[in-house]
């Protein structure tokens, strides 16, 4: 009996397996850039707030810092957003008129909080901690971008897991000398490597990659 | 919810049942991975969260009236008001030492929470004052250069006219530290060239224009 198919068949064979295997990488990538992309990870958008704050204006053009308004960033896990006290501490004489600044001014009076909303969170099971990465030279601008050029703030890296860990088994690629974490627009003095692996050794900073230091 | 735009497309293009079912499972997988809720926001509190529990809708409580924090007792006057007998002291209190450390420490905080308003130079022509805030005195006024050094921790703790009181923004340690970095700060301004040991004055007299960027940033203060 003659074959049913066709010796070309054969390649018709290898190619429809090229072709499987290529279609599954490409649904896989698929899938797998859709779950980086900004829309999954809510970076790069913007966020409605009470009140249209700005660091650009705050901390970038009359040079506040950060620690005036995030105290606790040195301390402890959160970094702290400033109770209505602490704005009030200009605004009660500046733009002390100003229907932007209504929402402030209506919870000084009443004591009710001004509800900001979050841009930064990650899931409840992931343990964070801002005091360590500043003793240990991570540079605000490392994580959050260039804050100082944000008129409202947006999230500038994924948060997931796979970022957290690039700079847990690199540290040397990311580290900064400790009076240059609040600073802004920071350039490296020479090879960032170079440095970096000096830093490390100073800072005596571990690789921590083992499941327990984030999921506790 | 990119993901069930996604599932639309696959169901209008009508693909064979085998592939339907193979994107069926990666959908599902991907669906399940992308879901963000239960274990994401899981119900306990995080730091400054909202709650529903309590009227005033804080999940950080304040301290009830008439309690002291472990750790918060405030026995000793001098150290917690800079006063004694309602007198502002003139010397710091015994647990502070006058180091190096601690004007690197004070210059820092004042350089965050005082510069603003005071400038870096203590003149009192910061760049919040450029924008129309009250200019506050400059600490190199005679009346504030011979103020007891209680008097500075006294306002930072209570405020002072229009200046609002920074005691939830500067701990005690570091009002002490912002307060002996001010003295640092008026001696500089006040520093003659006699001040300087004799091995540098010649770089001083030498190259004019080295000094004053060095007492501009106040820098220099530490070290007299
Ligand atoms: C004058 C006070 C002030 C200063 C100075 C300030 N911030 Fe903020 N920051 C705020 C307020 C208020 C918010 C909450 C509103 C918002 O998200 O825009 C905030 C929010 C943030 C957030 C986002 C928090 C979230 O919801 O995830 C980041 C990140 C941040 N600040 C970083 C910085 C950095 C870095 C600096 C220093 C370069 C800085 N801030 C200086 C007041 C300040
Ligand atoms: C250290 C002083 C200072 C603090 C603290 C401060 N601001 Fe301001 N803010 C200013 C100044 C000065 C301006 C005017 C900006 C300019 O001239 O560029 C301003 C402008 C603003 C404006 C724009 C007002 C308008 O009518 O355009 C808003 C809104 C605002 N601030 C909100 C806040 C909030 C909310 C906080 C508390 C988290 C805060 N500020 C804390 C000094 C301050
Ligand atoms: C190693 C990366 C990293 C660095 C460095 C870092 N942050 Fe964050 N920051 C985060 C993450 C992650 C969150 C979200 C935390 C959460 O959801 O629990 C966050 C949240 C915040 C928030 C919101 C409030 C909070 O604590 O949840 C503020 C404000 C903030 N950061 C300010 C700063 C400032 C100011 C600095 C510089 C001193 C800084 N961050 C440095 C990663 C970083
Ligand atoms: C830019 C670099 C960088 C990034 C990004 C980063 N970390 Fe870290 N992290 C460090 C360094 C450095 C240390 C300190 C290691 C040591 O102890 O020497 C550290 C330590 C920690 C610790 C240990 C704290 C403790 O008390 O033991 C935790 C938890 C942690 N990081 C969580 C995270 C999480 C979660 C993320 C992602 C959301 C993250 N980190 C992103 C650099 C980074
Ligand atoms: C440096 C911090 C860090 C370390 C170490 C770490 N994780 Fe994670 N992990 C995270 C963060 C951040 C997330 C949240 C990612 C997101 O929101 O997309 C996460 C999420 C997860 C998730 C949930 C994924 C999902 O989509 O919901 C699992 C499961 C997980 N991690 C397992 C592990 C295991 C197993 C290890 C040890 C091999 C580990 N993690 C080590 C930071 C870490
Ligand atoms: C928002 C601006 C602002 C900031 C920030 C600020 N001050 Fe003041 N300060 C003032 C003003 C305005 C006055 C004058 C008040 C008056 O005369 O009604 C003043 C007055 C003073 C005085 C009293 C001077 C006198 O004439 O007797 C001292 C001392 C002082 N400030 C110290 C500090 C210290 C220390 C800090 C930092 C912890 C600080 N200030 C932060 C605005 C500020």
């Amino acid at each position: 009996m003659s074959q049913i198919f066709p010796r070309s068949a054969n390649a018709i064979v290898r190619f429809s397996l090229v072709g499987v295997l290529l279609f599954g990488g490409l649904v896989a990538s698929i899938i797998g850039m859709s779950m980086r992309s900004d829309y999954v990870t809510g970076a790069n958008s913007n966020v409605d707030q009470p009140v249209q704050f700005s660091h650009l204006h705050h901390a970038g053009g009359m040079g506040i810092d950060c620690r005036y308004c995030h105290t606790s960033v040195e301390q402890a896990a959160s970094a702290n957003i400033p109770p209505t006290k602490t704005c009030m501490n200009c605004h009660s004489q500046i733009w002390a008129q100003s229907p932007y600044l209504e929402p402030v001014r209506a919870s000084w009076k009443t004591g009710e909080s001004l509800v900001w909303t979050r841009v930064h969170d990650l899931p409840d099971f992931v343990y964070f901690n801002h005091s360590i990465h500043v003793k240990k030279g991570m540079g605000c601008e490392t994580c959050h971008g260039r804050i100082d050029k944000m008129p409202g703030i947006q999230q500038k890296s994924s948060l997931q897991m796979e970022w957290c860990l690039d700079c847990h088994r690199n540290p040397e690629k990311f580290v900064r000398p400790r009076e240059a974490v609040f600073t802004m627009g920071y350039e490296p003095e020479g090879d960032q490597l170079e440095v970096g692996r000096k830093l490390v050794q100073e800072y005596k900073i571990q690789s921590l990659t083992t499941c327990s230091t984030c999921h506790r | 919810m990119a993901i069930a735009l996604t599932h639309a497309r696959t169901a209008r293009r009508a693909v064979p049942p085998s592939r339907a079912a193979l994107a069926v499972v990666l959908l599902s997988a991907a669906l399940i991975t992308g879901c963000r809720q239960d274990m994401h926001d899981t119900p306990r509190y995080e730091a400054l969260e909202e709650s529903d529990f309590f009227a005033d809708k804080r999940a950080m409580r304040p301290i009830p009236e008439g309690t002291v924090a472990r750790g918060n007792l405030r026995e000793d006057d001098v150290y917690y008001t800079g006063k004694v007998d309602g007198e502002v002291v003139h010397t710091l209190p015994a647990q502070i030492t006058v180091d190096k450390a601690l004007l690197d420490r004070g210059q820092q905080r004042y350089n965050i929470y005082c510069a603003p308003c005071h400038s870096t130079l203590g003149d009192g022509n910061g760049t919040i004052v450029q924008r129309g805030y009250k200019r506050p005195a400059s600490y190199h006024d005679p009346r504030l250069r011979n103020m007891g050094i209680g008097y500075f921790y006294d306002v930072i703790t209570n405020g002072f006219g229009q200046m609002p009181d920074y005691s939830a923004q500067v701990a005690p340690a570091d009002r002490w530290a912002i307060a002996a970095y001010i003295r640092a700060l008026q001696l500089a301004q006040a520093g003659t060239i006699d001040d300087v040991p004799a091995a540098d004055r010649g770089v001083l007299e030498g190259g004019a224009p080295a000094a004053a960027p060095e007492a501009s940033h106040g820098g220099g203060a530490a070290h007299d």
